[in-house]
């Protein structure tokens, strides 16, 4: 028997190929495995791509077949309010969330772990692509799969030490390949669902749509100006449009136009030649650091500003324990205000922040 | 995970060990269809009009007046909308009276026949313990009832309702009375010989019978509809090719609630009671849901407990090894409070934090002592949860 044997764990279930691989690795290890499904809300008519139905039966089958409990936990009320709510303010406010972050922060963790605790396990697990490693001192270290390619720690970068703590990733070590060949050894189903079930609760939709019917004040028409401020036309609201879009502006020029920025205050989209795109400054504010220190010192970093953007050069100046300045080595096209500025050194992810262009 | 203790009998119970043995025979020999003409025919035929014999004589109705369906639900289903649309062919009576804690197969069955076929449904005033008050019944009781369903105990809060009452108020207006007695059938004979019923459903699932099988009594000269239409099985009221081994189970089930109710019943009230009693006083904030101890169902304890999260709560209990259910439960994690408890005025902050236990014949005093032990730190937990 390990050391983890009659040891509670709560398992957060999809029905897909990762987190039931990694509750058939918890069993295996001798831990008391729980499943759990969170039912998430949704845009009324539409279905959660996290939590429809069809993946409920799968992850019910799999849970019988692994003779594991499956409960399925009701947190439709708090992930309006901790992960939906903020994405429509935010998209109204110009900025381009990403809901994935808080829902991991305050949903399937914070909202999982206390209904964990009530069912008697301490430490929670996932199917997440990301590693943990505890140092001499107690810190936990949180730390990127070695599969590059499906990496989740971005994604994880605002959980807190406690946390890390009480977290167990079966898949820290394993790349989807291998995780693949493990569901077939346990003759789980290997079915693919999309890597991240990102913005699952706006049904088959366009998110700008969502928008649109959540809050009809949302996206107000305004002028495209270029960066001389002179009017080139008119948009339908600053959160149709991305920084970097090229496409869908509809104003000819003697070269194609982008979309360099934001302006919230005038609800101005301010666009450019594809030689004004790109910055080497950004701020990351709402800081949360891995370790529970924020540094005093500016540090060299590997820095990614999106889930599938490469980890670029570049330094991080904490400002602040609630703020940072990132300088890259070479500028990006796409830094988007809303989205996280991550921050890594090697295998290790330090933490990270909401990206901002400005020093707030 | 630790042994499992079952305390959800008001879901479903175990297959009795006698009925079990009867099943297995039939299934394996009893293989004919009863409407067929041949002997493997006629040998079916037999064990499902010995079956109906069986289940008329206890119940003191003549064996043409059962009819076997699928369930307890089915039975609703048939007697609710078979008699109300009966009824409105006949004397264009148009409105149906219902308890406001009927079971959803009555329930949901009303409000597809209001909204379809254009009933008037009227839920009846209950006290706060789910209890019809037969004065109101009565003030509503004119010509053009089409039908009242009144339920003779209810599956979430344990209530008995006074149907004997109400059966009586019916019957000298000549307004058809049904029954869903699919909890109370479990528990009490029933002699429709002496009570003013006319139609009643019950379940053989909820008193050691197998699933998928139950009846309904159709007292002679009630007016009915058949519901699932096709072949004349059933007198003409529900097409199908009869489910014998089932039925048998059933009949023989039926006859052991009849011969063993009261040694039962002795038994499930004294656990019933000491878990009411136990749980009142060392759970703070909770309430016994439903009728008090005398006029409840004998193996019944539900609770309300404030501030606590109902669902969560069953989930601790199975992870400590207690098989329970809430009024509100359900598998999907839907978190809407019991329409029952809201009905009665409880307010969703104690509506949400419901559980129910059921006991059965086989429940132990050591089993009830060990839960009693593990409740209280279960609710405390849950209740955390929700800081």
């Amino acid at each position: 028997m390990s050391p983890q044997a009659a040891k509670r764990i709560v398992v957060g279930m999809s029905g897909g190929v990762d987190s039931s691989v990694a509750a058939a690795l918890l069993k295996k290890e001798g831990w008391q495995v729980i499943g759990v499904m969170l039912r998430l809300w949704s845009d009324p008519g539409t279905l959660n791509r996290c939590c429809a139905p069809d993946d409920m039966i799968e992850a019910r089958n799999i849970a019988g077949q692994l003779e594991i409990p499956f409960y399925v936990v009701d947190a439709k009320q708090i992930f309006y309010e901790a992960v939906v709510a903020p994405f429509i303010d935010g998209y109204a406010s110009g900025f381009t969330p990403n809901p994935c972050l808080r829902c991991n922060r305050f949903i399937r963790w914070s909202f999982l772990r206390s209904r964990a605790k009530a069912l008697g396990a301490d430490k929670i697990a996932t199917g997440h692509y990301a590693g943990l490693k505890t140092l001499p001192d107690g810190t936990v270290q949180l730390l990127k799969n070695p599969d590059t390619e499906k990496d989740q720690s971005y994604f994880l970068h605002l959980l807190t030490q406690d946390d890390l703590l009480n977290t167990v990733f079966p898949l820290a070590d394993y790349s989807k390949t291998e995780v693949r060949q493990l569901a077939r050894e346990f003759s789980l189903p290997v079915a693919e669902r999309p890597d991240s079930q990102d913005l699952c609760f706006v049904g088959q939709r366009d998110y700008r749509e969502f928008i649109r019917d959540n809050d009809p004040h949302a996206l107000k028409p305004g002028p495209i100006v270029n960066q001389d401020g002179e009017l080139l036309g008119e948009h339908t609201g600053l959160a149709d449009y991305t920084i970097g879009q090229r496409k869908g502006l509809g104003i000819a020029g003697p070269e194609p136009y982008y979309v360099i920025q934001k302006d919230l205050k005038n609800n101005a989209l301010i666009i450019g030649f594809k030689g004004a795109l790109g910055r080497r400054e950004f701020f990351t504010h709402n800081m949360n650091w891995i370790s529970g220190n924020p540094p005093q010192e500016a540090f060299p970093a590997e820095i990614k500003i999106r889930y599938k953007s490469q980890a670029v050069p570049g330094q991080v100046t904490p400002l602040n324990g609630h703020q940072a300045r990132i300088n890259l080595e070479d500028p990006l096209p796409d830094i988007t205000p809303g989205q996280a500025g991550v921050f890594y050194q090697d295998q290790i992810c330090l933490g990270g922040g909401t990206i901002s262009l400005e020093e707030s | 995970m630790n042994t499992l203790t079952y305390l959800d009998y008001g879901a479903t119970t175990p297959i009795d060990k006698r009925v079990l043995s009867v099943m297995f025979s039939h299934l394996e020999r009893t293989y004919g269809n009863p409407s067929s003409v041949h002997l493997i025919g006629q040998q079916a035929e037999r064990a499902l009009e010995e079956s109906r014999q069986i289940m008329a004589e206890l119940m003191g109705a003549k064996p043409s007046e059962i009819i076997f369906t699928s369930c307890g639900s089915e039975s609703d289903n048939l007697a609710l909308r078979g008699g109300a649309i009966a009824r409105r062919r006949e004397g264009g009576c148009n409105r149906i009276l219902i308890s406001p804690i009927e079971h959803p197969a009555i329930s949901i069955t009303a409000a597809q026949l209001a909204e379809q076929d254009g009933f008037e449904v009227e839920t009846l005033p209950v006290d706060k313990s789910g209890r019809i008050l037969p004065g109101e019944l009565e003030n509503r009781l004119d010509a053009d009832v089409a039908l009242v369903s009144v339920m003779a105990a209810n599956n979430e809060i344990g209530t008995l309702n006074p149907i004997r009452e109400i059966g009586a108020l019916c019957r000298e207006r000549q307004i058809p009375f049904h029954s869903d007695a699919v909890q109370f059938g479990a528990h009490y004979p029933i002699d429709v010989s002496q009570l003013p019923v006319d139609m009643l459903s019950i379940g053989a699932h909820k008193f050691y019978g197998p699933k998928g099988v139950g009846a309904l009594y159709v007292r002679s000269g009630t007016s009915l509809l058949p519901v699932q239409t096709g072949g004349s099985q059933e007198f003409g009221l529900r097409a199908a090719t009869e489910n014998v081994p089932s039925i048998v189970g059933m009949a023989l089930a039926f006859q052991l609630v009849r011969e063993e109710a009261s040694q039962r019943s002795q038994h499930l009230i004294r656990l019933r009671d000491e878990i009411i009693q136990e749980v009142l006083q060392k759970i703070p904030d909770s309430q016994l849901t439903g009728a008090a101890p005398d006029s409840r169902l004998p193996n019944h304890a539900s609770f309300v407990f404030l501030g606590l999260d109902g669902n969560l709560l069953i989930q601790v209990l199975d992870s400590e090894g207690f098989a329970c259910s809430s009024g509100s439960a359900c598998k999907t994690g839907d978190p809407k409070p019991s329409s029952v408890l809201t009905h009665l005025g409880y307010p969703p902050e104690w509506a949400l934090g419901s559980l129910r236990i059921t006991l059965g014949k086989d429940t132990t005093q050591a089993e009830v002592e060990r839960f009693l032990e593990v409740l209280p730190a279960c609710v405390q937990r849950v209740r955390e949860a929700a800081e």
